[in-house]
């Protein structure tokens, strides 16, 4: 178990009490992603699909690194760890 | 763009509009994108600053944007760094309103702001703000001040 920081983005604030960050202690990005939801219901459908999988409009860092190249959701956390939840952004004229 | 008693706003610096119609047209004709740093609240959005990011869309780079989620990573520390947020999005109409598209709607979070600048070879000739309420965008109220 790791004391990690989780990075929440200004659109899921209003599922976190406004929190711009949340602390918890877990082994993995699953297991924090998990412990977040316990903590503040209705935020991991934001983050994962109903497969349990990431979403295609969400990204996910440990620190400067996309979990992506760490193993996904198995990426293990190291003690004071900070996981981001960046949004994908994009749009376009057409 | 005239303001009604329910319409939120954006409030920024003239430094920091021009410093963005400036980023706007060096890009034309591709779209460029970035992210505007400050706070948000109840009325709005005070804006402290943008950034620039990079386009990772290389297949439709003069109508699409794919903002890339590192510049948005460092963006986002820096702002925190700062006692401040990312609080939203800018990106550039080439050769087309500033009016969101309907990628632009397909995309949009809730609770950010998104400022779009119309521009052509000629430069930026407007700039709106928008943001998601539910199934639709609507417009944000934009106050240039000299601070």
């Amino acid at each position: 178990m790791s004391k990690t920081t989780i990075r929440i983005p200004t659109p899921l604030r209003n599922l976190t009490a406004g929190a711009g960050f949340v602390e918890v202690d877990a082994g993995t990005v699953g297991e924090a992603l998990t412990l977040l939801e316990r903590r503040h219901e209705g935020i991991l459908q934001r983050v994962l699909d109903e497969h349990g999988r990431l979403r295609g409009f969400v990204n996910v860092f440990v620190g400067e690194r996309n979990i992506q190249a760490l193993g996904g959701l198995d990426a293990g956390l190291e003690e004071g760890a900070v996981i981001s939840i960046v949004p994908a952004v994009a749009g376009g004229t057409r | 763009m005239s303001t009604t008693a329910q319409q939120r706003v954006l409030r920024w610096r003239a430094p920091d509009v021009r410093g963005l119609e400036e980023a706007a047209r060096k890009g034309y004709p591709l779209e460029v994108c970035g992210l505007l740093i400050g706070r948000a609240g109840d009325a709005g959005f005070e804006i402290a600053g943008f950034t620039r990011a990079a386009n990772l869309d290389a297949e439709r780079p003069h109508d699409r944007y794919t903002l890339n989620p590192e510049d948005f990573l460092r963006a986002d520390g820096e702002a925190r760094a700062a006692g401040l947020d990312v609080v939203g999005i800018w990106h550039t109409h080439p050769d087309h309103p500033a009016r969101p598209s309907r990628t632009d709607l397909d995309a949009a979070w809730e609770g950010y702001v998104y400022v779009i600048a119309a521009v052509t070879a000629d430069g930026v000739h407007d700039i709106t703000a928008w943001e998601l309420n539910g199934p639709e965008f609507t417009a944000v109220a934009i106050e240039e001040e000299d601070r």
